[in-house]
């Protein structure tokens, strides 16, 4: 039987990848592809904290529907803002999309 | 070892050198081919971990959704940084070092607790967790609610991501 600390540790090395993604990217597309990993880590948390807490409780599945939805919302947002911004721009580089630096 | 620890560490091995290839591939339609395979990845470990229905919803939705729309945005957007120039920025030792610094500090914030080594209680025999799922999202005493902000949110997402997108020429 797997313990609960080898699902944690993976989640956790899963969400430090996504973050270096995030922090080191630089093309727009490529900082959501991590955040992407990062969702997906704190996902296997919720499911193995469900299986591994009491399974009649379905919270943790549930949780990790909502974090399902909320990840579709904001991959539609990000995508079109991207689209959006190099319409009107040319760049996807997010060092350059600086119109609301001051 | 048992056969349920060899593939969930094939599986854990598998993921994080997809996920490390998201980040790190120059190319970025290769990027989304990786998480793609990394999103395969975490729906076999929901397996394993015998949610049924989050294995299905994570091939069905990441997979055939958001990764298809992530490859969308790659081909729309990919005229001007197609290989050539640095695909990190300046400071990416520093992100390198803050995701070693964080995963470093979760490992022993996780090592000092004591819930660590537990191990899964066997489930009960005719329970089905896609029904009990399934009441408890609709139930009043359960979580209708914030399955219904949730729809809402992703209605209002998707118009809003509709309205940003279209073309208006002004």
């Amino acid at each position: 039987m797997v313990p609960l600390s080898w699902y944690l540790i993976f989640a956790a090395a899963l969400f430090s990848i996504g973050l270096f993604g995030v922090l080191s990217r630089r093309n727009a597309v490529a900082i959501l592809l991590g955040i992407e990993l990062m969702l997906n880590s704190v996902n296997i948390n919720l499911a193995a904290f469900w299986r591994y807490g009491d399974v009649l409780q379905m919270t943790g599945q549930v949780f990790a529907i909502i974090v399902f939805a909320v990840a579709a919302a904001e991959v539609a947002v990000g995508l079109a803002l991207v689209i959006s911004v190099y319409r009107r721009r040319n760049t996807v580089v997010a060092d350059e999309i600086n119109m609301m630096k001051w | 070892m048992t056969g349920e620890q060899i593939i969930f560490i094939l599986t854990a091995l598998f993921t994080l050198g997809s996920g490390f290839m998201v980040v790190t591939s120059r190319n970025l339609i290769h990027a989304a081919l990786w998480l793609v395979s990394a999103l395969f990845g975490v729906a076999v470990t929901y397996a394993l971990l015998s949610a049924a229905f989050l294995a299905v919803v994570q091939v069905v939705v990441y997979i055939g959704a958001i990764a298809i729309l992530f490859i969308f945005a790659v081909m729309l957007t990919r005229k001007d940084m197609r290989d050539q120039g640095p695909q990190m920025n300046s400071n990416w030792w520093f992100g390198a070092l803050l995701s070693v610094l964080v995963f470093v500090g979760l490992f022993f914030l996780l090592q000092g607790w004591s819930g660590m080594s537990r191990t899964a209680s066997a489930i009960p025999a005719g329970f089905d967790a896609i029904s009990e799922l399934g009441d408890a999202l609709i139930s009043p005493d359960a979580y209708v609610l914030p399955f219904e902000v949730a729809s809402v949110l992703l209605v209002a997402a998707l118009i809003g991501a509709v309205y940003v997108a279209a073309f208006n020429r002004k």
